[in-house]
């Protein structure tokens, strides 16, 4: 079996949860301290990734990337990165497409925090990145588990988007979900077979896992 | 000197107020606000600390500026060296008792002062316990001990012993009181209780609905200056008996329910619920013995 599917799907997964993580915290402590009138239009876009087919999201990234486009051509001259069919366009698109899955936990978890909690860190002097690293981010550690395993675990499933804008390039772009298809398409069920079942065993082992340590049952367990 | 002149349009439930507060606190003193529920006592603790932006006013203390509308003025509350200690008590849930007083305490502080403090408000077998783990008035004194901490110049009670029951109550109030002292602090706090306000106050200020309608020392504020008596204890009225002559009142001060005979006239107007002071004037005070030495 050709093993590079799925090291790629993890690399891509792994890379993606790293910058949602880093863009997220911010953009999620930002929605859950504001009251501009902007919010529910981020909150919007944010959100859309959950209902938009993901090749219209695919098929706009692969528009805006294209060298043929000024603002691909842009970024191709200037940055020297081409973003249609590589790694890097790949990471870009799968962090738009797992947006909600990061955002969303981790803002749902920052609001349910009483505002108590902040004010008396200022009131003691403490700057809001000391509150958010030392008092929020700490007390809200279930629902980074949540947003870390769930855009993981997404963007491992992730195949419209993917094939839109990455097609389906042996160890540049054909991830596990894509190599399945290609595998039916040639009538390879044995091969389309490994790879469902490695992608099948190892979601369910990363979701139980979030319930089990989210549950309580691992402490329980523990203690 | 601090000097606390406000304005802030408040929403409340029963239609929206104004808070307009004109006042001078002295420096060392124990203030405490009382009023009933919305009527601004809150928000002008949130506006002292810097939590809450007053639409109007100036809020200065000794000479240096905090808020002012005209000049945009609004120091952080971060540089107001103000301790806050909150109705729910607001100790950090990811850190254990003495890593809360840890947090809050300041680079410089003198180096025994968690311990002194741990020693002083009994905490020293809760202190590698979770906040999750205490119950209210060791939620409350942790809160305390970690909002002296921060070593503040003004400390700020919201309410602080709202929640527990009596001999808890009682023995916080000497925390606050003796913490006051021994910080030298000026401290500000919320009550609903008279007994506790006359205790521990040297100022009270009675706040309605955003206005305050009475300042002054607690006898002035609450008793005007109708009694000389020697003995007095606040406490609530339970019931009226009427016995041939006499109507004997049950009053119930601190954790004693007492009887107190009266001439039906004296109690015309009073009801079960209302606060009351029972007062003796002193000709012939009784004394005795209740324990040996």
């Amino acid at each position: 079996m050709n093993w590079d599917p799925l090291i790629l799907t993890f690399e891509l997964a792994l890379t993606t949860t790293l910058v949602l993580l880093l863009v997220s915290i911010p953009l999620a402590y930002w929605l859950s301290k504001t009251r501009s009138g902007l919010k529910p239009f981020l909150e919007t876009l944010v959100s859309m990734p959950l209902v938009l087919p993901p090749t219209v999201l695919g098929f706009y990234f692969l528009l805006a990337f294209s060298p043929n486009n000024a603002f691909g051509a842009w970024i191709d001259e200037w940055l020297g990165i081409r973003l249609v069919f590589s790694f890097g366009g790949l990471v870009l698109a799968s962090v738009v497409y797992s947006l909600p899955f990061m955002v969303q936990p981790i803002q749902t978890g920052l609001s349910s925090l009483p505002p108590s909690l902040s004010e008396a860190a200022a009131t003691m002097g403490k700057s809001a990145s000391t509150q958010l690293f030392k008092i929020l981010l700490p007390n809200i550690r279930k629902s980074l588990l949540t947003g870390i395993v769930l855009s993981f675990a997404h963007t491992v499933g992730e195949f419209g988007v993917v094939l839109m804008i990455g097609g389906n390039i042996p160890g540049k772009t054909r991830v596990a979900s894509i190599a399945i298809y290609d595998e039916v398409e040639a009538l390879n069920y044995a091969a389309a077979n490994s790879y469902s079942l490695i992608l099948f065993a190892l979601t369910f082992v990363l979701l139980l896992s979030v319930y089990l340590i989210n549950g309580g049952y691992v402490n329980r367990f523990w203690k | 000197m601090i000097e606390i002149r406000v304005r802030k349009i408040l929403e409340a439930r029963g239609g929206d107020f104004t808070l307009d507060v004109d006042l001078e606190l002295q420096e060392g003193e124990f203030i405490t606000l009382y009023g009933p529920s919305g009527s601004g006592k809150t928000s002008l603790l949130r506006s002292l600390a810097g939590l809450l932006t007053p639409d109007k006013g100036r809020i200065s203390k000794g000479g240096k500026v905090w808020f002012d509308s005209k000049e945009r003025v609004h120091m952080p509350p971060q540089k107001r060296n103000v301790g806050y200690v909150f109705q729910e008590n607001a100790l950090f849930p990811n850190m254990t008792v003495r890593g809360n007083l840890q947090f809050a305490q300041k680079k410089g502080a003198p180096p025994g002062l968690i311990e002194e403090l741990i020693v002083d408000m009994d905490l020293h077998d809760l202190q590698d316990r979770y906040p999750d783990t205490l119950s209210g008035g060791q939620k409350q004194r942790a809160s305390l001990a970690r909002a002296l901490a921060q070593q503040p110049d003004i400390l700020l009670l919201d309410e602080p012993l709202a929640a527990l029951d009596g001999v808890m109550r009682l023995k916080l109030q000497e925390y606050i009181l003796s913490s006051h002292r021994k910080f030298k602090l000026t401290t500000l706090m919320v009550s609903h209780d008279l007994a506790e306000i006359i205790k521990l106050s040297d100022t009270t200020i009675l706040l309605d609905k955003g206005r305050i309608s009475k300042m002054g020392t607690p006898q002035q504020v609450f008793m005007g200056n109708k009694l000389s008596g020697k003995f007095q204890f606040t406490g609530t009225l339970l019931e009226l008996e009427v016995q041939s002559v006499i109507t004997v009142a049950s009053v119930l001060i601190g954790n004693q329910i007492v009887k107190v005979a009266a001439h039906p006239t004296e109690v015309e107007g009073l009801s079960p619920g209302d606060k009351v002071v029972v007062a003796s004037k002193a000709f012939n005070p009784v004394i005795y013995k209740i324990e040996e030495k």
